[in-house]
């Protein structure tokens, strides 16, 4: 397929539908919350909207300054957890048979029909001590008694990252079944053992995609607030939880859409940088 | 997919099917025709299914005067929306109930028009903690429900039940209570006033709060989980996973009764008493239909009705009611009850959430 520039005014017709609902559902409802963020909260009401600079300062704080490092943290590591594991499945997924492919891409996809409420309770029952998976280990002996794996760090890791994965996969696929096989084969031909050539030959081949990867599940991660709540301890709490806290339960919309701005400046920034370093790579090399 | 596009359904039926659907849904629910109408908010899910069901029809049958009811959400983006509609003079519903909290902050901007007590004959029935009136002594709204949260415990995992709330600070119970995630809804600096401190009188004063602070942060090694949602913690009260916690009376004694390990105790220092009122907005040209409903929600029958059929606990004094000591104590208590310090979540809001966040997460 073969595209031509676009010429006449006519051409560009197709954007106008798309470039419409992003200023409705995405221009505006951002600027109203930018607007919001500089009013004035009244305990006793609601807001009056006046300029003060009084919700940021609120939040320039080392407690909020930890929780946002916490939050960022924690979406870095699930990113990098599910690209680790996605990439190599995926890959093995691409290699394999059409009707392997399409069971895994069925299952996979069934998955993102659970809601995040769903997956919260099944992983809490999981990790629970009255029937959870150590009771499993107790019956076949390789524990004394059973244990509760939650709440904590780990299963709210556990939690974001088996989310995320399936987004993962989705993302990474079509890029690795339309990787050229003759690479490969080169690479063997020339010597290479699989799993060098896969570290040698695929990785890097594909790193934009990586990349990009990594970048969708970090920004996907980044506004998850029902796992660290259900799985987690108030040390594992997100940014996000304490933007609903702050919105729904405080009514405190001034200070909850300041929270939102700077976690939203905040990934904006570290995409920026990542795509930066990206890009500097690919000049130098 | 393929097939079913096949199947020779025209792409114009679709869309007259689709239109068709539409309009069904955007069509107002049908009230029956009667001369006097009134639209009441209640909180959605439980509490307005069982209105619906067991309350309303009641009502129209004996007063003429047809319910809409409007399910609302909880917490105070109802009142947000009602204090927008009214200034454009517009009354999403007449008659709401409301929290405690949120009652006070209408207050500040006259939301409420001024309820009239001669118009109720039954006002007199009321305990006075269930009459929400303004500074200057009109009264704002009238107790609409009112539910407790209690101790509760596991009784496998807590063969005696526990009498008092000091039971959350004994160290025995490390990493062992589930309770709620905000200042504003968990109450404990109250419970902590009161069990601690000679009565919640003791927060009037900042050094008061702080003391209670302090105080209150020698439970969080017994913590297990800090709950907003509520099934969270009722399915691993129910399983023994978190065996002791607060959690709401009523709801406590209907798994108890459905079999599960459970049990609520009110503690010597008093249960939690939690309410909402009915509050009229001043957008509202139905005042006159809004007091004779207040009024028959505020009888001796209706109020143990409401006791068995919800669940609730009346707002009206404990001799008038035909109510059994069984059924009393399924929803209530003589012991006298911590009342929540309202006045504090609207002066103090934000201080006492930022004081709270820092206790809990730091």
């Amino acid at each position: 397929m073969r595209r031509e520039p676009p010429r006449t005014i006519a051409d560009y017709a197709p954007l106008v539908f798309p470039a419409l609902m992003l200023i409705v559902f995405f221009v505006i409802p951002f600027s109203t919350m930018i607007a919001v963020s500089f009013f004035q909260r009244d305990q006793a009401g609601f807001y009056t909207p006046t300029f003060t600079l009084d919700n940021y300062e609120r939040f320039l704080s080392a407690f909020f300054g930890g929780v946002l490092g916490f939050s960022i943290m924690l979406a870095v590591l699930v990113a990098v957890v599910c690209v680790a594991v996605a990439f190599p499945f995926t890959y093995l997924l691409a290699r394999s048979s059409r009707r392997v492919q399409t069971v895994w891409l069925v299952a996979i996809l069934s998955v993102l029909s659970l809601s995040e409420v769903i997956i919260g309770f099944a992983w809490s029952t999981l990790f629970s001590r009255t029937a959870g998976i150590t009771n499993l280990l107790v019956a076949v002996g390789l524990m004394s008694e059973p244990q509760a794996l939650l709440p904590g760090f780990g299963a709210v890791l556990t939690g974001m990252v088996y989310q995320a994965l399936p987004y993962t996969i989705l993302v990474l696929y079509p890029a690795l079944v339309r990787l050229d096989p003759t690479l490969l084969e080169a690479a063997r031909t020339l010597g290479a053992s699989p799993a060098r050539a896969f570290l040698n030959v695929v990785v890097p081949a594909l790193r934009n995609t990586i990349v990009a990867t990594l970048i969708m599940v970090f920004v996907f991660a980044l506004g998850s607030y029902l796992l660290p709540q259900l799985l987690g301890r108030p040390q594992h709490w997100t940014l996000s939880v304490l933007i609903t806290d702050q919105a729904i339960y405080q009514s405190n919309m001034p200070f909850a859409a300041a929270m939102a701005v700077f976690l939203v400046l905040m990934s904006l920034a570290l995409v920026g940088l990542t795509l930066m370093i990206g890009g500097r790579r690919e000049a130098s090399a | 997919m393929k097939k079913l596009l096949e199947m020779g359904i025209s792409r114009r039926g679709v869309l007259g099917a689709g239109l068709a659907t539409a309009g069904v849904l955007a069509m107002p629910s049908i009230l029956r025709a009667q001369d006097r109408s009134i639209k009441v908010g209640v909180y959605g899910g439980y509490f307005k299914d069982s209105f619906d069901k067991n309350i309303f029809p009641e009502f129209t049958k004996a007063s003429g005067i047809a319910v809409e009811s409007i399910a609302e959400p909880t917490g105070e983006a109802w009142l947000v929306q009602l204090q927008q509609a009214a200034r454009a003079n517009q009354a999403p519903a007449d008659l709401s109930m409301m929290s405690q909290v949120a009652m006070l902050k209408g207050q500040s901007t006259e939301l409420w028009t001024p309820l009239d007590t001669a118009k109720l004959k039954n006002a007199d029935n009321l305990l006075d903690r269930f009459v929400n009136k303004y500074p200057d002594g009109r009264i704002a709204g009238i107790g609409a429900v009112a539910w407790y949260i209690t101790l509760v415990t596991n009784t496998d995992a807590y063969p005696e039940a526990p009498d008092s709330w000091a039971a959350f600070w004994d160290p025995a119970n490390a990493d062992k209570l589930g309770l709620l995630a905000l200042v504003s809804n968990s109450f404990l600096l109250e419970v902590t006033a009161k069990t601690f401190m000679g009565g919640t009188n003791a927060l009037d004063t900042e050094e008061g709060l702080l003391e209670a602070f302090e105080k209150l942060a020698e439970v969080k090694p017994n913590v297990r989980l800090w709950y907003r949602d509520e099934a969270q913690f009722e399915q691993s009260l129910k399983s023994g996973e978190i065996p002791m916690g607060q959690y709401y009376h009523d709801v406590t004694g209907l798994a108890a009764a459905d079999g599960h390990p459970v049990r609520s105790t009110f503690p010597k220092e008093g249960g939690i008493l939690d309410s909402g009122c009915w509050a009229l907005s001043k957008a509202s040209q139905k005042a006159e239909e809004a007091h004779v409903f207040i009024d028959y929600m505020s009888q001796p029958e209706i109020q143990a009705l409401m006791s068995r059929k919800v669940g609730t606990a009346p707002t009206i004094k404990r001799e008038l009611l035909d109510l059994t000591d069984e059924e009393f104590d399924a929803v209530s208590s003589d012991i006298d009850p911590i009342i929540p310090r309202y006045d504090l979540y609207t002066t103090k809001a934000d201080w006492l959430n930022q004081k709270w966040t820092e206790l809990i997460v730091g």
